[in-house]
C-alpha cells in the first residue's frame, strides 16, 4: 500500500486513546485493538509510541502483537477475502474454495497482493455455519458456495 | 402501551444477518408503513431461532407462521396476503421434511425441529428483542437477582447452584457451585467474576447466539455469581470475531447500568457490581482459563500451570470465578425456579439441558437445546432432519479439536458428560459436526491437527513440537507416502502429548486422531497399505478415469483439460493419461454422461 497511514492525525488519536486508558487495569489489549482500528495495522512505529507512552518494553508489546492472529504488522489489502475454514465449512468443501481463490488472484493465503488490492485469509469459524461453506469480502458475506461461484465473486471486485 | 395485532419477528442472529435478514427487516418496516399498517403490526429483531439452515427466518404472530429462506421479493407478498388479508402464504412456509410432507405445518410450534427440544438457556432467543431491557424484564428478567439480593444469603445462592448439579458448559464439566464455593472461601479483599465467551471451537456458536439473543441473562448471572463469591467487578472476555454479540452485550450493559441493575447499591442493598467487556484477538488458546486471564492482563495469551487455580489466584492475582456463557445463562432460572426444577431435566449426573451447534452434513444446520441424556439418533435424525442428499451417516465429531468422533454404533447412546468421555470423545462446548461417507476420516483428523498446530501457543514442548510431528505424519498418510511404522508412532506421540502437555489444549489435541484410529482404523490402513482413499477425498490418492461404458466421444472433457491429458477421437471412447493428469477435476462436471469419476 502506497497510502500513508502513519499520519500525525492518527498519532494524535492514538495519544488520546492511551490517555483515556491510563486508569484501566490491564489496558494493553484494548489499546492495541484501538490502534489497529486507527491505523489499520500495528507497525513498529506505532508499537514504539505505545511503548514510550505506557512505559512498557517494546519487546513485550511486539510479543503481544505477534501472538494474536488478529493483530497485523502490515495493513491489509483493499479487499480482504476471508474464506471460513471452520469445521462445518471444511467438511462442506471450503478447501476447494481457497484453492480456487488463490488460483484466480495469484495471492497466497495470509498474503497481500503487491498492488494492495487483495488480501487472502483463511479464517476460523465466523459462525455462519448454516450457510457453509462461506467466504466474506470485507463486509459482504457469500454463503452456500460451490467452486463455480468464485469467478463471479472475484469479478465483482476486479472492476 | 401500544397494542399491536400482529408481530413479525425477524432473526437478527449472525447466520440470518449474513444471508440478508436486516434488509428484509427494513423492507417489512417500509412495506408496512406504505400500507399504514405500522401502527397495527410491529417488526421485532430477535436473537437466533436456531434453525439457521432455513435463514433468513421470519415468524409472524399470533399464528406463529414460520417463513423460511425469506427473500426480498417475498416481503410484499407476506405483508399483502398475511398481514393485510389474513391469509398465510403457504408456499413460503418452512417445509418440515421430518413430518408428513403432505401436511404443511402453519405454526412453528408443530415443527419437528423444535418439538423434541427443551429451551432453557435459549428460552428468550428468538422471542425477545435483545436490545430492549424491558423485554427481558417482562420475561422475569432480573427477578432472580432481586430474589437473591433481598431474600438469600450468598451461601444460599451457592447451595442452590450446588444442589442443581449444574456443570460447566464450556467443556470441562466441573460442578459450578463447587467452583463458586472455593472462590468464596479463598482469602482476598478483591475478587473477580469472569465470563469466558472466547468460543473458539470452529463450528460451535451457542455462546455467540446466547449473547446475541439474550445478553441480559449473562449479565444477571454474573451479578449473581459476584454476590455469591463477594466480588464487585466482572469481565466478559469475548471473541472480536463476534461483532454483533459484542455490540448487543455493550448495549445491554449500558441499559442495565441506566436502570440501576449494575452499579452501586443494586436493589437498594449494599451490593455493588460493575462489568467490562474485553475483546480477544483471535487466539484459540485464550479459551483456556489461565490463558484468558493472561490475555485480560494484557499479556500473550499463554496458559499458566495449575495449581494455583483461578479460584485462588486469577485475574490480577485475585481469586476469580470463570464460567462459560451457557453456564451463566442457566443460573438465573435455577435461582428463580429452584434447583429441583433444574434437576427435573437431564440425567442424574448431568442435570439440565445442553445447547449443541449442529453443522456439517446435516439437513437442519442450527442450534438445538436438548435435555441431557437425549440420544444421538434423536438429535441427528429427528431434530437434525438426517443427512442431505440421502448420503450415509458416517460419524459425528463432538467437542471440536479437543473431542473425538462417534459412529453409527453410538447413535443410541444417551448424550451426557460422562458417556461421551467414556467413548473417547467429550462434550466440549457443544459443537456437533456431522460427516457422511464422502468425508475422509484421516483427512478429518489432519484438519483438526492442522488447527491445533496453528493455535498451539508454543509454551510447552509436547504441544508445540509433538502436534507438529503428528501433523507431518498425517500429511504423509493422506498423500500416500505413509508407512505402518508411521501409524505406531502416531499413536505413541498422541499418548505422550496427552500426558505431558501443560494445558487443556495440548492434553486434548490428540483426541481426534486417537478416536479416528480407534473407530476408523480401516481407513488409515487403506491409505497406508492400499494407497487408496475410500471416501475419495485425498487428492494425491485419487485418479480420475473415464468409465469404459457410457462415453459418447463428445470431446467436452478433452477441450477443457489444461494439460492435454485426454485423448480420443470424436464419437470414440476417450482415455485419460494418468502420467500427465494433474487431477484438477475440470473435466468431471463437463461430461454430459457423467462417466468421468474419481477412483
Amino acid at each position: 500500500m502506497t497510502k500513508n497511514y502513519l499520519t500525525e492525525e492518527n498519532f494524535a488519536k492514538l495519544h488520546e486513546v492511551i490517555e483515556s486508558h491510563k486508569d484501566m487495569q490491564g489496558p494493553l489489549m484494548p489499546i492495541l485493538h484501538e490502534a489497529q482500528h486507527i491505523f489499520g495495522a500495528i507497525p513498529l512505529e506505532v508499537q514504539k509510541t505505545i511503548s514510550e507512552k505506557m512505559n512498557v518494553p517494546l519487546a513485550e508489546i511486539y510479543g503481544v502483537v505477534t501472538f494474536y492472529s488478529q493483530f497485523t504488522l502490515e495493513p491489509k489489502g483493499e479487499y480482504l477475502i476471508s474464506i471460513c475454514l471452520g469445521t462445518a465449512c471444511y467438511v462442506r468443501g471450503a478447501q476447494q474454495l481457497i484453492d480456487k481463490v488463490v488460483e484466480m488472484t495469484g495471492v497466497g493465503v495470509g498474503k497481500t497482493s503487491l498492488d494492495g488490492k487483495y488480501s487472502i485469509e483463511a479464517t476460523r469459524c465466523i459462525g455462519a455455519c448454516g450457510l457453509a461453506p462461506v467466504l466474506t469480502v470485507n463486509e459482504d458475506v457469500y454463503g452456500r458456495l460451490v467452486v463455480a461461484d468464485i469467478p463471479g465473486i472475484i469479478q465483482k471486485y476486479n472492476g | 402501551m401500544d397494542f399491536y395485532r400482529a408481530h413479525v419477528l425477524v432473526c437478527g442472529g449472525t447466520g440470518c444477518v449474513s444471508s440478508g435478514s436486516l434488509t428484509i427487516e427494513e423492507m417489512f418496516n417500509q412495506a408496512l408503513k406504505e400500507r399504514s399498517l405500522d401502527k397495527e403490526v410491529k417488526v421485532v429483531r430477535t436473537g437466533c431461532f436456531g434453525l439457521c439452515e432455513a435463514g433468513p427466518i421470519c415468524i409472524v404472530y399470533p399464528e406463529g407462521s414460520f417463513y423460511s429462506r425469506v427473500e426480498q421479493k417475498d416481503v410484499e407478498r407476506i405483508v399483502d396476503e398475511h398481514l393485510l388479508k389474513g391469509r398465510i402464504v403457504k408456499d413460503l412456509l418452512f417445509v418440515d421434511k421430518a413430518a408428513d410432507v403432505t401436511e404443511i405445518e402453519t405454526s412453528i410450534n408443530n415443527v419437528t425441529f423444535y418439538k423434541k427440544q427443551k429451551r432453557v438457556v435459549l428460552q428468550n432467543c428468538g422471542v425477545i428483542n435483545p436490545e430492549v431491557i424491558e423485554e427481558y424484564i417482562a420475561f422475569d428478567g432480573y427477578q432472580a437477582l432481586g430474589k437473591a439480593l433481598t431474600q438469600m444469603k450468598p451461601e444460599d445462592v451457592i447451595n442452590e447452584i450446588k444442589r442443581s448439579g449444574l456443570r460447566g458448559r464450556g467443556g470441562g464439566g466441573f460442578p459450578t457451585g463447587l467452583k463458586w464455593e472455593f472462590t468464596r472461601k479463598s482469602k482476598g479483599d478483591i475478587k473477580y467474576v469472569a465470563c469466558n465467551a472466547d468460543e473458539g471451537d470452529p463450528g460451535a456458536f451457542m455462546d455467540r447466539s446466547v449473547l446475541e439473543g439474550d445478553p441480559h441473562a449473562v449479565i444477571e448471572a454474573m451479578a449473581l455469581a459476584a454476590y455469591a463469591i463477594g466480588a464487585e467487578k466482572g469481565y466478559v472476555y469475548i471473541r472480536a470475531e463476534y461483532p454483533i454479540a459484542v455490540k448487543r452485550l455493550g448495549i445491554a450493559i449500558a441499559q442495565a447500568k441506566e436502570m440501576g441493575l449494575l452499579g452501586e447499591r443494586i436493589f437498594d442493598t449494599d451490593f455493588n457490581f460493575d462489568m467490562e467487556i474485553r475483546l480477544g484477538a483471535g487466539a484459540f488458546v485464550c479459551g483456556e482459563e489461565t490463558a484468558l486471564i493472561a490475555s485480560i492482563e494484557g499479556e500473550r495469551g499463554m496458559p499458566r500451570p495449575k495449581p494455583p487455580f483461578p479460584a485462588e489466584k486469577g485475574i490480577f492475582g485475585k481469586p476469580t470465578v470463570i464460567n462459560n456463557v451457557e453456564t451463566y445463562a442457566s443460573v438465573p432460572q435455577i435461582i428463580l425456579k429452584g434447583a429441583d426444577w433444574f434437576t427435573s431435566f437431564g440425567t442424574e449426573k448431568s442435570p439440565g439441558t445442553k445447547v449443541f451447534a449442529l453443522g456439517g452434513k446435516i439437513n437442519n444446520t442450527g442450534l438445538v437445546e436438548i435435555p441431557m441424556g437425549t440420544s444421538l439418533r434423536e438429535v441427528i435424525y429427528d431434530i437434525g432432519g438426517g443427512i442431505p442428499n440421502d448420503r450415509q451417516f458416517k460419524a459425528v465429531q463432538t467437542g471440536g479439536p479437543s473431542g473425538g468422533c462417534l459412529t453409527v454404533d453410538h447413535l443410541d447412546t444417551p448424550i451426557d458428560f460422562d458417556t461421551l468421555t467414556a467413548l473417547g470423545s467429550m462434550m466440549g462446548s457443544g459443537g456437533m459436526i456431522v460427516v457422511d461417507d464422502t468425508n475422509c476420516m484421516v483427512d478429518f483428523a489432519r484438519f483438526f491437527l492442522d488447527f491445533t498446530v496453528d493455535e498451539s501457543c508454543g509454551k510447552c514442548v509436547p504441544c508445540r513440537e509433538g502436534t507438529k510431528r503428528m501433523l507431518e505424519i498425517l500429511e504423509r498418510i493422506t498423500s500416500g507416502t505413509g508407512t505402518m511404522a508411521d501409524l505406531d508412532q502416531l499413536e505413541e506421540l498422541a499418548y505422550t502429548i496427552k500426558d505431558s502437555s501443560l494445558c487443556g489444549l495440548g492434553q486434548t489435541a490428540p483426541n481426534p486422531v486417537l478416536s479416528t484410529l480407534k473407530y476408523f482404523k480401516d481407513e488409515y490402513l487403506a491409505h497406508v497399505v492400499d494407497k487408496k482413499c475410500p471416501a475419495g477425498m485425498c487428492q494425491d490418492l485419487l485418479s480420475i478415469v473415464i468409465l469404459d461404458e457410457g462415453c459418447i466421444g463428445c470431446t467436452a472433457c478433452k477441450r477443457v483439460c489444461p494439460v492435454d491429458a485426454i485423448s480420443g477421437e470424436v464419437k470414440q471412447q476417450h482415455v485419460i493419461d494418468q502420467a500427465i493428469c494433474i487431477k484438477c477435476g475440470a473435466c468431471i462436471p463437463k461430461c454430459p454422461k457423467k462417466v468421468i469419476v474419481k477412483q
